[in-house]
């Protein structure tokens, strides 16, 4: 089914609304979202971006339309957007601190898997899951409890879930926060090996990682989409620089 | 441990060739030790095995015989709390409902058969007019009482089990609508007194489906049966744990909405749960009734459901054994302590359960890896740092710890 799609695949925001007892945490919001490229969404605080990717992920309801593949996403429930290939991350790291690594990615891969099969022992290793392993590069791990895990690897296994889980669009709810330079330097290496085929939205404060990875960027701001285009486009731009960038250099700066 | 972890791991882009080389087959294969443990359980279930199905019955008198198969009923019911609430995370304090829906399944039937073809079991004219309720009349029949041990269960365990879940209901909530189902439950069975017996319950039977009850050769067998469906449930579940579905469960206890975020609907995960458990209760009530000899709202009430679930606590509800040794204890201190402090019994153990989910919150079951990592760690000291064997092994032993009773 992924063929067809190659190099199509595209979400369309229009108007999207989220409304909380009468404060808009996301008011009339229109983005397109497209195959192959680093999509940064940023915003200082509060300003909507979590919520937005809550209403696409079913997770709040919100108003207007968000069509994926035919599909309006804000009529769907969160198990059903997540079979139609939409994939997402916390804001804090959830994986099962329990379950093993390889365990972890193999719950990720079973979302097709027939009822009567998943009431047998896993003998062999999944192919997807073994290549998630080796991509996200936690093979030597794989039999340790994710809860040892340091915290950079706990957000790749999470997006090796994503990636086990076939997720075609892909949501990273900062990520990278928290990551040393280095871990962000191979973060963003890893994103850039696999968004060829996919469409990928990062939300990131950190500017120097935007400037580094982000193919497009859109800046948000009270619910509402402040400005869009190229990291320069953005950068350039009069608003954003008001509202944003001047918190945001003091607080890349600072961490 | 997180800086271990941080140098064997390789960097995402440690797809070069030397890494990639060395890794696939070797590391991904199960640790010996994993796998150890995994059959370790077998030999346990084989020990169980032969003590309760070879030892038991050729070394107990008939009355102690009988006690322990009393306990064997309750522990199918303790090892589907167990599920439920060991790895589903569903706090079940109605289990008491299923239980007595198989109790009195069954005690419906052997009324039935004492009564003779055609009869009508004596209590009905004792306290009404003599006639039957209609719904008894499929109970004469003993394939359909079994079948009706089975589906019966399930199908109230999934209409209720659907309502609670789809609506996201947990933790406390949901122990309490479960509880309110056990008080509804037996207040209904001492209100309907010409049709169940009322407070007094079923009692008196004769045969067991066409067996004398009274010859102690037929007693020993429905104890075999007893004991015997036990190890094929520890057998079951041992499955079920080690299975996909297993981890799913696991990682539904512990992140419900992560799960979600997986593509599963975390209910349906649940669901399964809560109807094994009710299934395993409800055969348990329906093996209860031809040892004991009586199924009465007192079995099956609120107290006689939190009974069940102190069994599960003490012994470990998370683990294999935990809940079946938990509900042989809990039973065998309940008689012997209530035969020599008829009124404090019940005080005891209250302030043992009390104890123990203080002091012990992953059960006696707990204190076996707990036991085996101290005693690796202090006399193999060299072998668990340079292999992380020990790592792996303690991180076998409390993955399956709850993380909060919710
Ligand atoms: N469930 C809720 N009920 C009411 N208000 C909410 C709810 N969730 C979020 N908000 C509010 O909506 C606004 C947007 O929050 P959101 O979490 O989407 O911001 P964000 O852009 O992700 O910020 P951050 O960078 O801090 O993560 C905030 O003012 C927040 O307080
Ligand atoms: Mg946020």
């Amino acid at each position: 089914m992924t063929a067809s799609f190659l190099g199509q695949d595209y979400l369309e925001i229009r108007n999207l609304t989220v409304d909380f007892d009468g404060f808009k945490a996301v008011d009339g919001v229109d983005i397109t979202l497209h195959q192959g490229r680093l999509h940064f969404l940023i915003g200082p605080n509060g300003a909507g971006k979590t919520t937005l990717v809550d209403a696409l992920t079913g997770l709040v309801s919100g108003t207007g339309e968000a069509t994926f593949r035919h599909h309006d996403l804000l009529s769907m429930r969160s198990h059903e957007i997540v079979r139609l290939g939409i994939g997402r991350t916390f804001q804090t790291a959830s994986v099962f601190e329990q379950l093993s690594v390889l365990e972890n990615l193999d719950i990720a891969a079973g979302l097709h898997r027939s009822a009567l099969r998943s009431l047998r022992a896993r003998r062999t290793v999944p192919e997807p899951v073994e290549q998630a392993l080796d991509t996200i590069g936690l093979t030597a791990l794989a039999h340790r409890p994710a809860g040892i895990l340091a915290h950079g690897q706990k957000q790749w296994l999470e997006i090796g879930m994503l990636l086990v889980q076939d997720a075609q669009l892909m949501f990273l709810d900062e990520t990278v926060a928290g990551m040393s330079g280095d871990e962000r330097d191979e973060t963003g290496e890893l994103l850039k090996r696999i968004v060829a085929d996919r469409t990928i939205v990062v939300i990131e404060h950190d500017m120097e990682f935007l400037r580094r990875y982000a193919d497009f960027v859109t800046v948000m701001h009270t619910g509402t989409v402040l400005a869009e285009g190229s990291v320069a486009d953005v950068q350039a731009d009069q608003r954003v620089q008001e509202v944003y960038l001047g918190t945001a250099t003091e607080a890349a700066t600072h961490g | 441990m997180t800086s271990t972890a941080t140098e064997t791991s390789g960097p995402p882009d440690a797809a070069e060739p030397e890494t990639s080389d060395e890794q696939p087959s070797k590391s991904l294969t199960p640790s010996l030790a994993r796998r150890m443990s995994s059959y370790g359980s077998l030999v346990g279930i084989a020990i169980l095995a032969f003590v309760l199905l070879v030892w038991a019955p050729s070394t107990l008198t008939s009355f102690r015989l009988g006690n322990l198969g009393r306990y064997c009923a309750m522990a199918l019911a303790s090892m589907g709390i167990g599920l439920a609430w060991g790895r589903g995370g569903m706090l079940v304090l109605g289990q008491g409902v299923f239980f007595g829906i198989g109790g009195y399944a069954m005690a419906m039937h052997m009324k039935l058969e004492a009564a003779g073809p055609g009869g009508v079991p004596d209590f009905m004219t004792l306290y009404g007019d003599g006639t039957m309720p209609g719904w008894w009349e499929p109970f004469r029949s003993g394939p359909f009482t079994v079948f009706a041990i089975i589906a019966m269960p399930a199908v109230v365990s999934f209409v209720l089990g659907y309502a609670i879940l789809k609506r996201r209901v947990k933790g406390a909530y949901f122990a309490i609508l479960t509880q309110a189902m056990a008080v509804a439950f037996s207040t209904l069975l001492v209100a309907t007194i010409t049709q169940t017996g009322g407070f007094n319950g079923l009692n008196s039977f004769s045969t067991f489906f066409g067996h004398n009850l009274f010859d102690p050769q037929v007693q020993k067998n429905v104890y075999r049966l007893a004991a015997g469906l036990v190890i094929v449930f520890l057998v079951i579940l041992w499955q079920l744990y080690r299975s996909r579905y297993g981890e799913l469960l696991l990682a539904t206890r512990d992140g419900e909405e992560r799960i979600r975020f997986l593509g599963y609907d975390p209910a349906n995960v649940k669901l399964v749960a809560f109807m094994v458990a009710a299934v395993m209760a409800s055969i348990g009530g329906a093996l209860f009734v031809p040892i004991a000899g009586i199924i009465s709202p007192l079995d099956v009430d609120a107290s006689a459901s939190i009974f069940l679930l102190a069994g599960v606590a003490l012994g470990g509800r998370a683990s294999l054994f935990g809940p079946v040794l938990g509900a042989i204890a809990v039973g065998y201190g309940r008689s012997t302590l209530s035969e020599n402090f008829p009124t404090q019994w019940s005080y005891f153990l209250g302030a043992l359960f009390i104890l123990v989910v203080l002091l012990l919150p992953g059960g006696v079951a707990s204190l076996w890896p707990m036991l085996r990592a101290r005693w690796s760690s202090s006399s193999e000291p060299s072998r668990s740092s340079s292999t992380g064997d020990d790592a792996v092994e303690s991180g076998d032993a409390d993955r399956v710890a709850p993380a909060a009773t919710s």
